[in-house]
Order: structure tokens, then sequence, then C-alpha cells
């Protein structure tokens, strides 16, 4: 069975810590990553930027959907998955989203999160 | 993580919220930065228990405000009368604050806590300084290590800053939409000089000024958070990201400057420069260009360059133009001129700095600039003697000592070869 692990936390929290925090919270994760690998078990795994860097496709029924600043602020909708894409610029994601909304124009949206740190894993489909 | 190091964290993260209500209740900055006082050594007792409270700005909000409350009711009772202007709403103190935080009241609460940093009789060191203390909630000490002055002289200059800003009065009044515009600016400007504080910081102080550059960075998060579509706050954020991502090769192992297209690429912070990049995508799409937007996407534009020789100096020429339009200033025509010299040669470079000679003939880099445009050109004589001001205008040991490379080289070539 595949799980997705979805990390949370305040992110002005996280911002308040001092570099060298950061680099022990993530080398103390990077043991756990390890030995995720070495049993053949870690798949893609990403760090995000902050909601900051976020842009938001809001999907409606017809087009123009909107695109808005920052992240998917709706409390009522549940995250239902995601994509890792590759472009080459946020033109070219909010592009990809709105390809994405043509294909399930039901509601919902789209944010778009510029990706910090990437670890493909080794997970075969 | 410790106990100290999650607290701590929690704590600095929640204080402009916690301390701007606190503020607007208490309109007095001195008793609300008391309440939060206490409210923090109470946090400091009761969280490492029972873990850190869902939302702990609200947390520090109440406790703040139920604990100053006493203290003036019972400084009330020692003294005088309560100084009833001193507190605002006290009817709704005891109702719960969790249900009430409204996020609209909370983008003023915090964005009036940096405004009165701002204040214009404030000189720039003072504002500084009082951001620092008031908003980041540095101490006095780490304040004073940073500008290098002794903790009593930084004292001095925050009380004095803070005396003019209680004698100009806070504005607590809600806003209206050209004021919270007009006080967005200043605070922009604000933060962009906490980082240039940390930013031009060489030699032995420049550690202990780079935690300027990264509380500058926190703080226009902060306000990007708050103001989430405004391109202008987009592209300073872009602008400091992109500055700081060159924070690791910008200083040799003495402190000295090394120049953009001397420094070692490696160690420019990728994860910097791409959120820099993402923020100015952002920004672009508003369509409202404006001095920060086009500043960050100079810096980008080097960033983007794998090595100095890859570097897009039309674009970047372009884009000194439309700064120029927009904010005319002397030293943006002399970066500019940089840019003209790369893609039009050193003679258009110094056609275009030649007027600027009355406005810079103070400015240790007009003749710096002016002086390798000369050697350029083969006219040494010329550029030895803009040298020479350039030295006695420096204003450090570095930027003398880098001429001095100059004129070195220029006297190596006049000497006859030795075969």
């Amino acid at each position: 069975m595949l799980y997705a692990v979805l990390c949370y936390h305040k992110e002005d929290v996280v911002e308040a810590w001092t570099k060298e925090e950061d680099d022990a919270v993530m080398a103390q994760l990077g043991v756990v990553h390890e030995k995720l690998h070495a049993q053949g078990k870690l798949g893609p795994t990403a760090r995000l930027m902050p909601t900051t860097a976020a842009t938001t496709l809001r999907k409606g029924t017809r087009e123009p959907f909107p695109v808005l600043d920052g992240p998917f602020a709706e409390t009522k909708e549940q995250l239902l998955g995601f994509y890792v894409i590759d472009v080459g610029s946020l033109e070219e994601a909010i592009e990809v989203a709105r390809d994405l909304a043509r294909a399930n124009n039901t509601g919902g949206g789209y944010e778009l999160r510029p990706v910090k740190l990437y670890i493909p894993g080794e997970l075969k489909a | 993580m410790t106990d100290i190091g999650w607290i701590n964290a929690a704590l600095a993260s929640a204080r402009p919220q916690a301390l701007g209500a606190l503020l607007r209740y208490f309109r007095n900055l001195d008793i609300a930065e008391e309440a939060y006082q206490e409210a923090c050594l109470r946090a400091l007792k009761t969280w490492p228990d029972k873990g850190p409270p869902r939302d702990p700005a609200a947390w520090l909000i109440f406790v703040g405000r139920n604990v100053a409350i006493d203290g003036v009711r019972r400084r009330g009772r020692e003294e005088t009368l309560p100084p009833e202007d001193a507190i605002s709403d006290l009817g709704d103190a005891e109702e719960d604050i969790a249900g009430r935080l409204d996020d609209g009241q909370y983008r003023d609460d915090i964005l009036r806590l940096l405004f009165i940093c701002c204040h214009p009789e404030l000189p720039a060191t003072q504002q500084i300084a009082l951001a620092l203390r008031i908003v980041s909630g540095l101490s006095v000490k780490q304040i004073a290590r940073a500008f290098l002055v002794g903790e009593s002289a930084m004292e001095q200059r925050i009380t004095r800053a803070k005396a003019r800003v209680a004698k100009a009065g806070v504005p607590f009044e809600a806003p209206g939409p050209i004021e919270r515009a007009e006080r967005l600016a200043a605070v922009a400007a604000m933060i962009y000089l906490v980082f240039n504080e940390g930013y031009s910081a060489i030699g032995a102080t420049a550690s202990s000024r780079a935690p300027l550059c990264e509380e500058a960075i926190r703080l226009a998060r902060l306000l990007l958070r708050l103001f989430p579509s405004e391109p202008e706050i987009m592209g300073l954020t872009a602008l400091l990201l992109l500055q700081h991502a060159r924070m690791a090769a910008r200083l040799d192992g003495e402190g000295n400057i090394v120049l953009l297209e001397d420094q070692d690429r490696a160690l420019w912070s990728r994860n910097l420069i791409g959120e820099g990049q993402a923020l100015i995508d952002k920004a672009v799409r508003h369509r409202r260009p404006g001095p920060y937007q086009m500043q960050a996407a100079i810096a980008a534009l080097h960033a983007q360059a794998a090595r100095p020789e890859d570097t897009d100096w039309s674009q970047i020429d372009l884009l000194y133009a439309a700064l120029e339009q927009v904010q005319p200033s002397p030293v943006v025509t002399l970066n500019r001129s940089v840019a003209v010299a790369k893609t039009k040669g050193p003679q258009a470079a110094l056609d275009l700095i030649e007027p600027l000679s009355d406005q810079l003939s103070g400015y240790f880099h007009f003749f710096g600039v002016r002086g390798a445009y000369l050697m350029q050109l083969g006219r040494h004589d010329e550029a030895r003697i803009c040298f020479g001001r350039a030295i006695a205008l420096a204003n450090t040991p570095a930027e003398a000592a880098h001429i001095r490379m100059h004129l070195d080289r220029l006297a190596k070539e006049a000497e006859p070869a030795a075969e």
C-alpha cells in the first residue's frame, strides 16, 4: 500500500528557526530518509517553499479560472492529491493547472508551490 | 529540538501579532511591551510542561492583557487614579479572545507596529534599531553588537527613538486604503534599510551583522503574508532573497568584498535564488512594475548567469533605464553605466556618467567606475587621477585596496617590458 505523508507546521515558526536549528532538523529527518531508502520504501519527497511563493488557480465550471496570489486557503475543501511537474516558469505551471482544471472543471482548485528540496526516491509504479 | 529552541521560535513568530494587538488595547508602547514580556515569562513557565498552545499569539495576547490590566489597577491604587486613556476597551477584556481574532485587524495591528518604527523624523539608524527591538524582539545587547556600539549607548538611542515616536503619537485608527498603502511603502523602505545595514557590513563585523539580513527577510515574508497580492512587496522580498543568496560568496577570508564577476557562483544559494525568482514571476503577472521589482529582476538576471560572461547585460541595461524613469537617481545611472559598458563599450558608459560628476563628486564608486572606463579606453593618466580621488573617498580599507589593485596594474603596464 502506498501512503502519502503530508507535513504540516506553522511556517512563521519554521522561519524563526536559526539556520543551525533548521539544519539540525533536516539532518535528523535525513536519518529517517536513509532508513526508508535502505528498505526501498521511499518515494518522491519534497520540501516546499513558503506559502508566500504560492499561486492558486481556482476551478469553476467554466473558464477563465481565476489565478490568485498565495496558498489555497479554503478550509472546507480537503487535499485530494498532488502532482510534481518540471516546468520552466510559473506561467507554464499555471498552464498545466489550467489543463487539469479543464479536464476536471468540477470545483476546488490547484495550489502551485515551488519545491525547495526534491528527493525522487526509488519506488517503482 | 530543545524546549528552549521551539519556545523561542514560537515566541519570535508570535511577537509581531501579539505585541501589535497589545499596543492596540493599551495605546502605549511601554505598557504593551511590559505586558508582552510578562506573558512570555509565563509562557516559559507553562509551555514546557503543557506543550505549545494551538495559537501562541492568542495565548500571549490574552495573558498579556490580563497581566497588564492587573498592573494598571495596582498602580492605580498605589499612585493616583488609573490613567483611563491608557487603556482602551477595558470592557471586553474579560471576554474570551480566541473567537474574536480577526485577520483584518491583525493585519493592521502588525502594520502599525512596523509603521511606528518608520517615523520620518527618525534617522535611518534609529528606525532600524527600533524595528529590531520592537518588531523583531532582538535584545539591546544583540542590536548594540550589530551596530558596534556599547550596550548603554544603544539603550539610550532606542529610548530616545521611542520617546520621539510617543511624542509624535501612534496612529490607532484603522487606516483607509490610501493611508494603508502609504504605511506599506514606508514599512517596505524600513525593511530594506534593515537589510542593507546587514548587507553593507564587511570585514570582521560581517558575521555579527548577517542576522540583520535574515531578520529583514523574515519581516518581508511577514509583510507579504499580510498583503499577498502587492507586487512591490513580492519585489522587495525577492530582492532581499536574491541579494542574500550571494552572501557566502561576497566576502573573502579577510572580509574584503569580492566583486560580482569574481565570486564563486557555486557558493550562491540556489534555494534563495529559486524563491526570489518565484516571487518575481508572481509579481510580473500583476503588470504593476515598481522599483523593488525592477531591482529584483536585475538581481535575478545576475543570479541566472552560470558564468559572468553569460550575464544578459542588455536586459539589465533596459531594467536600469526603466528604474531611472521611476526612481531617477545618479547612483542608478552610475549602475546602469556598468551594463552600458558591457553592451556598448566604455566610451558610451563614460558619456552616460559624465553629467553626474557634480552630483557624485563625493562618491567613491563614481571615481572607481569612471577610472575603470578611462583605463579601458587607454587614458591612463586620467584614470590614475580618478583612482586617486577614489582612494581618498574610500569608506573602508577594502575599497581602497581594490582601487590600489587597479593602480598597480596601471603601474605595471607603464613599466617597459623586462626582456
